[in-house]
């Protein structure tokens, strides 16, 4: 199954009823998807006049406490930055998908990894974050899906899956999870009292500035429980390593291969893949430090969370970049070749 | 690490990714691990539109091949774009009724096949493309026949079962080529 539809059929068996999209390479499967299948399990799937149309229906159906998602690539997230900013303002749940493609502007519609600053970073005004994960796979992508709404739903805030083109785009065999039922109880939801409970206020706007920092201070409590307990990545061959590789995403799956061939070589190289770009792990990176010289992160970018693996190094080790952008893939030869220099030549 | 990765390339129309498919899901039928990625965009209006497939034992790495061990190749653009790319020992195979050029590398295995005219001769109009997944499937062994089949009947669409018959032929014609 190809992925964008794999995000669109995990979103339903998550229990999504509620999609608003506008197409865009390399995403629009995801949308074509859910126009065929979300009416046939009496959902609502509809194609707004705009992305910015969408996300504030997303904001109004999360408020009605539903499972909501949205998804685009690159130009409409930026669209819809807005629309995400009141909903970490509301303590609203819902998922954004973003299938990057190349950008600044409207870019090109090859994959990228371009919005990792726009996703980790600031995905809309204000003091806010958004639990961003970054699958590598067709099935990661499904299970993650699922992993999204739950971790909204808990924290009240936006999810956001950072895919790209590649992942979009590609076909890989993928398992679908038994459809789950939607449990998580909304006591906040303005979904209509009956005259039988006190009515329930949705607002991000907060005029009095105490009133303000307090909102903010509790969800950045919020966030700092995320930090602590949902930070997630996988290792590959790190335990021994001199050179670690920080890879998430398309790139990863590069970076893997340029492992195995660097190895081949008897170059000690592992590879530490975030499974969750906010919060970063990390922990793995730090763990990472004591056996490792150096580090090398592998972009489809100019260099964006080689920021993060510098802040978390702290200096201990050099950290070194390769990257790709404008839509280019990096090959695994590229990558090797890279590690080859980090580490004194080629053996 | 037991693999095989192949592109296939030609125009859009030739059903170039649909044979892709074919390939990948003949992975999976014998439980590999498969991954098929195509071109997008503006690549597949009208120029040239090709895929990368990879069938391996092992978890797959990079998904898009760019050194493949096979190569389809069904125009002169796909020829000239990844002849050279195909590593030594590699297979091409080449539909010679379009590309009327042959390489001189020696040491890649070639091969040329009239898949077009053969497919016209054969009554098998639209499916030069499988005929040369035939031929690769006979020089590189990607799957065994039966898997081949039975991708075949699960990539063809309920509403085109007359098409399935006609499809198993061109496979039998590309092998035989």
């Amino acid at each position: 199954m190809k992925g964008n539809e794999a995000l669109g059929e995990a979103a339903m068996r998550a229990g999504c009823r509620h999609f608003f999209g506008y197409p865009i390479t390399p995403q629009t499967e995801l949308s074509a998807y859910l126009s065929k299948m979300m009416p046939k399990v009496g959902g609502t799937f509809l194609q707004a006049e705009s992305e910015i149309a969408a996300i504030n229906m997303v904001l109004g159906a999360a408020s009605a406490g539903v499972r909501a998602m949205t998804s685009s690539s690159s130009p409409g997230i930026s669209l819809k930055c807005e629309g995400i900013s009141y909903i970490a303002g509301s303590d609203l749940p819902c998922v954004i998908v973003n299938v990057q493609r190349g950008g600044p502007g409207l870019g090109g519609i090859q994959p990228s990894q371009a919005d990792y600053w726009q996703a980790t970073r600031a995905p809309g005004h204000g003091d806010l974050h958004a639990i961003v994960f970054a699958p590598s796979t067709v099935q990661e992508m499904v299970n993650i899906v699922f992993e999204a709404f739950d971790k909204a739903d808990e924290y009240r805030m936006p999810a956001m899956i950072l895919a790209d083109g590649m992942l979009g785009q590609m076909m890989e065999p993928v398992e679908f999870p038994e459809l789950k039922a939607h449990t998580v109880e909304k006591p906040w939801a303005t979904n209509g009292h009956k005259g039988e409970r006190k009515h329930n206020i949705v607002n991000s706007l907060f005029l009095q500035p105490q009133q303000l920092e307090d909102k903010i201070r509790e969800r950045f409590e919020r966030y700092a429980i995320i930090q602590e307990k949902e930070a997630k990545a996988e290792e590959y061959l790190t335990e021994d390593a001199d050179i670690v590789l920080v890879a998430y995403g398309a790139s990863s799956r590069i970076a893997r291969s340029a492992v195995n061939s660097a190895r081949a070589e008897g170059i000690k190289a592992g590879l530490i893949r975030p499974i969750t770009l906010w919060p970063f792990p990390v922990k793995n990176i730090q763990a990472a430090c004591k056996s490792a010289k150096a580090f090398l992160a592998v972009e489809m970018s100019m260099g964006q969370m080689v920021d993060d693996v510098r802040l978390a190094v702290n200096g201990d080790h050099p950290v070194h970049f390769f990257g790709r952008t404008g839509g280019i893939i990096p090959s695994p030869a590229e990558v090797l070749a890279k590690i080859e220099e980090i580490s004194g030549g080629a053996k | 690490m037991a693999g095989i990765n192949m592109v296939f390339a030609g125009f859009g129309g030739q059903g170039i990714l649909f044979a892709g498919k074919v390939c990948a899901y003949s992975g999976l039928m014998e439980e590999k691990e498969v991954s098929w990625l195509p071109s997008y965009g503006p690549e597949m209006r009208g120029g040239t539109a090709n895929c990368s497939v990879c069938i391996s034992d092992e978890p797959i790495g990079s998904p898009l091949v760019l050194t493949p061990d096979a190569l389809i190749a069904m125009n002169i653009q796909s020829y000239d774009k990844f002849i050279d790319a195909v590593v030594p020992g590699g297979v091409a195979v080449i539909d010679s009724t379009l590309v009327d050029k042959k390489t001189e590398r020696q040491d890649i295995k070639a091969f040329y096949v009239p898949a077009t005219q053969m497919a016209n001769d054969l009554q098998l109009q639209g499916l030069a493309n499988i005929i040369l997944l035939g031929k690769l499937l006979k020089e590189t062994g990607f799957a065994s026949l039966e898997a081949v089949e039975k991708a075949i009947a699960k990539c063809v669409p309920p509403r085109k079962q007359h098409l399935l018959e006609p499809n198993m032929r061109a496979i039998k014609a590309g092998m035989e080529a």
